[in-house]
């Protein structure tokens, strides 16, 4: 039996697709460690406990709202300092995150404040009496490694689309929490969070992702890629290094070896040519389509659905194709 | 301006991986290793600062000896100095190697102590943060813009689909996103200078190790690459494949 405290993300109040993550998560490690209870934490500003509720359905004994004006952005230092209070008065074996942006900056200080063992961007963890085995990819995906994790309380998050958010219906009870430091104290002041490309999911979010290359030629290109996202409906858009680096998108769109890691449903790669520092970021999709005009292009060796053409040509011409299949 | 930067020895992102004898470990035979990346754009970055402003650039690493050619890397880039934190092998508990790090940093009268934003092996993204709390300062993580003035810093990071703006006093720990800065090669000249600069090494403080390699293996292959077909005419077909097998249309 062990209680697990799960830290469930929020952005300008609003919960995050990491939260049910998290809460899954945390269910089903109380579960496999024989049964106890998920309390999960959430910050906002006024009104994030009533959204909070709904995270009962995913598994939640617990949701405990901790809301203050400041909240309305990150404030790490004063949420990890509340998270670490509740993880040692609540005595709970498991501080459980996801491995998001926010996830990162948050459960690292966790474990430093608690003292407690920690484990990163978790695929798997499995109860192993006092320890947790959990399996972990590192050198830039290439190696899948196991790890053995001693000590109470563990702080482990997961990532992001390892766990399927799942619906687990309990009777959550609220509580709510005030934060343990001050954060009108907190050293570290978040100005602003201007969000990104409005109407379209994020890259940590969407089922669905269309990248491109510097096979588009030029910025205004990007057009093509959008549309494409558009079509579908839940698609990202995301970008390779060569595209960031000449502006037409910013850094935040990359994927590979030094941008960001996604596992989507689907994976467009439009004119890329498969890069091995590329790859390092997409490998792990669990479909890709790759359209590339040169058919020895290394992207064909790991595309399930490989399309030898234009890019001006293709694009279009499935952009119109998934919207007609959308629409029968 | 002293700015601390912490430094991995990694291997080189082109590296083929084959698993050692041993099942815990990276085959090293024939693999080029290199100073992690999001850390050469730290030491990159701090060096334009101090190159600029005056002061001084110390590069430090846990690790085992190997790693004394990691930090001759950096002061041949333009570091003053280097600090070996000496270990008997790889160490993969993030909390052990923060601890370190922080028993080093501690009382070092650093204004700024650089990370990468996660380590090309662990893959963790936990240490920067770590030695932060250890060492009591303020902590931003994952920058790729920082403007420093004034005793503050001004920093950008970026989120999924968002970004924000953070602003701190100094001393404080910031980790290191790619597009801050490009790592300079070194020149001859560089190279010959770190021969003579100060290259310190003494036993890593790591206390208690709680996290432990059991295995490493390398991830099920995807199945082979398959193109369907060729231009327009094969866009048909590929709807087909979404809607029927990918199920994702
Ligand atoms: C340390 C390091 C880290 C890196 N990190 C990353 C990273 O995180 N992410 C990343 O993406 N890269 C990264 N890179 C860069 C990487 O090595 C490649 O340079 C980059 O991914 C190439 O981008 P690209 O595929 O858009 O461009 P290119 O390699 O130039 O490929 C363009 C492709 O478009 C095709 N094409 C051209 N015109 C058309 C057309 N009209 N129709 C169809 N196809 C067309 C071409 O055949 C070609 O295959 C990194 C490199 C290093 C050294
Ligand atoms: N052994 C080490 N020696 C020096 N710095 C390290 C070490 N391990 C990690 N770091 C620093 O911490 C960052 C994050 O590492 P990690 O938490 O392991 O992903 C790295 O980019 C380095 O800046």
């Amino acid at each position: 039996m062990a209680n697990i405290l799960a830290y469930a993300e929020a952005r300008a109040g609003e919960l995050r697709k990491t939260a049910f993550e998290a809460v899954t998560a945390a269910r089903q490690l109380a579960d496999a460690s024989g049964g106890g209870e998920v309390h999960a934490i959430v910050f906002g500003p006024a009104g994030v406990a009533a959204k909070a509720a709904q995270l009962g359905k995913f598994g939640a004994d617990v949701v405990i709202a901790v809301e203050h004006e400041r909240y309305a952005n990150n404030d790490p230092e004063s949420m990890s300092a509340t998270i670490a209070e509740r993880a040692k008065s609540g005595g709970h074996r498991y501080v459980v995150g996801v491995a998001s942006q926010t996830g990162r900056d948050i459960a690292p200080r966790v474990a430093a404040k608690l003292g407690a063992a920690f484990a990163s961007d978790v695929i798997d963890a499995k109860v192993n009496g006092d320890a947790l085995t959990v399996r972990h990819p590192g050198y830039w995906g290439k190696v899948i490694m196991t790890l053995e994790v001693t000590g109470s309380p563990t702080v482990l998050t997961y990532r992001p689309g390892a766990v399927t958010a799942s619906e687990n219906a309990k009777e959550a009870r609220a509580e709510s929490m005030a934060p343990a430091a001050d954060p009108s104290a907190s050293r570290v002041v978040v100005k602003e969070t201007t969000q990104g490309a409005k109407g379209r999911p994020d890259l940590a979010e969407a089922p669905i992702i269309i990248s491109g290359g510097r096979g588009l030629k030029e910025a205004a290109n990007f057009k093509l890629v959008e549309d494409l996202a558009d079509a579908f409906g839940n698609a990202a858009v995301g970008a390779t290094r060569a595209v960031t680096d000449e502006g037409w998108r910013p850094h935040s769109d990359q994927i590979g070896q030094t941008g960001r890691t996604v596992s989507p449903q689907l994976y467009v790669a439009v004119g890329i040519s498969g890069a091995i520092q590329h790859i390092a970021g997409m490998r792990t999709s669990k479909a890709i389509v790759a359209i590339n005009k040169d058919k020895e292009a290394p992207i064909f060796k790991i595309a399930d659905y490989g399309i030898v053409g234009d890019v001006f040509e293709v694009v279009p011409a499935l952009t119109a194709a998934v919207k007609a299949a959308k629409n029968s | 301006m002293k700015i601390a930067v912490c430094i991995k020895r990694a291997p080189d992102s082109e590296t083929r991986f084959r698993i050692a004898a041993s099942g815990t470990g990276i085959d090293e035979a024939g693999v080029k290793f290199d100073i992690s990346d999001f850390d050469s754009y730290a030491v990159e970055y701090a060096l334009q600062v101090t190159e600029k402003g005056g002061g001084e650039v110390v590069v430090i690493s846990v690790g085992t000896d190997a790693s004394q050619e990691t930090l001759r890397k950096a002061l041949s880039m333009g570091a003053a100095s280097g600090v070996l934190l000496k270990t008997d092998g790889p160490v993969f508990d993030s909390m052990a190697v923060a601890r370190a790090l922080a028993d080093e940093l501690q009382g070092g009268g650093y204004d700024l102590v650089l990370f990468g934003k996660v380590a090309a092996d662990t893959a963790a993204g936990a240490v920067g943060a770590m030695t932060a709390e250890l060492l009591g300062l303020p902590c931003v993580n994952s920058v790729s813009k920082l403007d420093l003035a004034d005793g503050r810093g001004t920093a950008r990071r970026d989120l999924e689909g968002a970004a924000e703006t953070v602003e701190f006093p100094l001393p404080a720990v910031v980790s290191i996103d790619e597009g801050i800065a490009r790592p300079r090669y070194p020149s001859l000249k560089g190279i010959m200078a770190a021969k003579k600069k100060p290259l310190e090494s003494k036993p890593a403080q790591l206390g208690d190790v709680r996290v432990k390699i059991a295995k490493m293996e390398l991830p099920a292959d995807r199945p082979p690459g398959r193109i369907i077909g060729e231009g327009a005419a094969a866009v048909p077909e590929l709807v087909r494949l979404l809607q029927d097998e990918a199920k994702v249309l």
